[in-house]
């Protein structure tokens, strides 16, 4: 066994990644394992500390705002839009969006077509897009019913579609990622993008829900 | 295209439900690692066939009481996907 | 065997749409895994992060939220490549729980 006593000089505020705002109860099995796991790794010089610090800030970067800029640009820019069905991954690169491994697909609702995505083997997410996705996305719940009864499901969510509207679900099972471009809402003619922006909400992305007009 | 009723071990990205059923291809995706030999540190090359197919939904389920023009669209690799009913 | 992991048409209940707040141990293990698959380290793959979560068995599939399971795999994988053996693992573990413990005990 390496005889390696923790340094608390000059790597303290690295190696104990303890956040004291979120802490108030012990570490349970996996948070101590996945802390252990951490500073192993950072002692073994596999990774440092400022490397995990960026990385955790890149994750925190990402927000459903990427795909509310997408969908408000494609609202009205009728180019864009095109160019966002055709290539969604070449598309959202034009607004600085960097897909590194997988490829978007933008599927779009229309008065007779109603899209909404799962990942029913496990929880793929195009999370350069919204961010990290919610917990339902991820529950069992979910994922085994949507595919067999998306209608009764997107009740839940609230969202209720006329009968003969066709329900497309996507099972995102391998190196594609899914991004529902919504309907525009009435009501939002005259809006800036920008406005338009905040009217996009993530779920209507995933397509649980559609925006409405403020 | 009918994707293929195997129920192999290991790491395997063709869902349970969707094995054995008929769908027809809406896109080739592209070629892309073999998930099935990545899970296991290998390469995944050579790099196979993705499609989007697209199933009817009344076909997938017995009991399916929503809109029969209901679809389901799944990225499958090739090599589950032969041709025909 | 359907994988535990497979649930496409299984019965289920209603959707739970509560949310909650990331915890700081939630991203560090997503930051771990980010570096570890990465183009200068390729450690492990999403593909093998799954696998090691399929593997874990049903008991561990249910029992374990998501994080946890995504903890449970890296580790697994990193440990069957080499990058850090049981014993250090272990060891580490020890010196991390009994660290936590001081910290509720000196208040």
């Amino acid at each position: 066994m390496s005889e390696h006593t923790h340094d608390h000089g000059h790597d303290h505020e690295h190696s104990h990644p303890n956040q004291p705002d979120i802490d108030a109860e012990p570490m349970g099995y996996y948070q101590v394992m996945g802390s252990a796991l951490g500073e192993l790794l950072i002692e073994k010089a596999v990774i440092t500390a400022d490397e995990l610090r960026s990385a955790i800030e890149d994750v925190d970067s990402r927000s459903p705002e990427g795909g509310a800029t997408v969908v408000a640009k494609a609202w009205t820019d009728p180019d864009y839009k095109s160019r966002l069905l055709e290539n969604g991954t070449a598309a959202v690169d034009e607004l600085g969006i960097d897909m590194p491994a997988t490829h978007l697909v933008v599927v779009e609702n229309t008065e007779k077509v109603h899209n909404v995505i799962v990942c029913t083997l496990c929880s793929c997410y195009p999370r350069m897009l919204l961010g990290l996705p919610p917990d339902w996305y991820k529950a069992n719940a979910y994922r085994s019913r949507v595919v067999r009864e998306p209608r009764a499901v997107l009740k839940e969510f609230g969202t209720e579609l006329a009968d003969d509207v066709e329900i497309r679900v996507h099972d995102s099972t391998a190196d594609m990622r899914y991004l529902v471009l919504p309907r525009r809402p009435e009501g939002t003619e005259g809006m800036t993008e920008q406005e338009l922006v905040e009217v996009v909400n993530r779920d209507s992305m995933i397509g649980v829900t559609v925006p409405k007009a403020p | 295209m009918l994707v293929r009723r195997a129920y192999p071990p290991g790491h395997i990205r063709t869902p349970w439900y969707i094995r054995g059923k008929t769908g027809v291809v809406e896109r080739i995706c592209g070629d892309f690692g073999n998930p099935e030999e990545l899970a296991y540190g290998r390469d995944g090359k050579p790099k196979q066939p993705l499609y989007r197919v697209r199933f009817m939904q009344n076909e997938v389920w017995e009991d399916y009481t929503e809109n029969p023009s209901d679809t389901v669209d799944i990225e499958i690799f090739e090599h589950w996907l032969e041709p025909g009913a | 065997m359907r994988g535990s992991h497979d649930l496409g048409g299984l019965p289920a209940g209603t959707v739970d749409m509560a949310e909650h707040e990331h915890g700081f141990w939630e991203k560090r293990i997503d930051g771990i895994r980010l570096l570890l698959s990465d183009k200068k380290r390729q450690l492990i793959s999403v593909d093998e992060m799954r696998r090691g979560i399929e593997a874990l068995g049903k008991e561990a599939y249910d029992k374990l939220n998501y994080y946890e399971r995504w903890t449970a795999s890296v580790t697994g994988v990193m440990l069957e490549k080499g990058v850090i053996t049981a014993d250090e693992l272990g060891r580490k573990m020890t010196e991390v729980e009994e660290r936590d413990k001081a910290r509720f005990e000196n208040g």
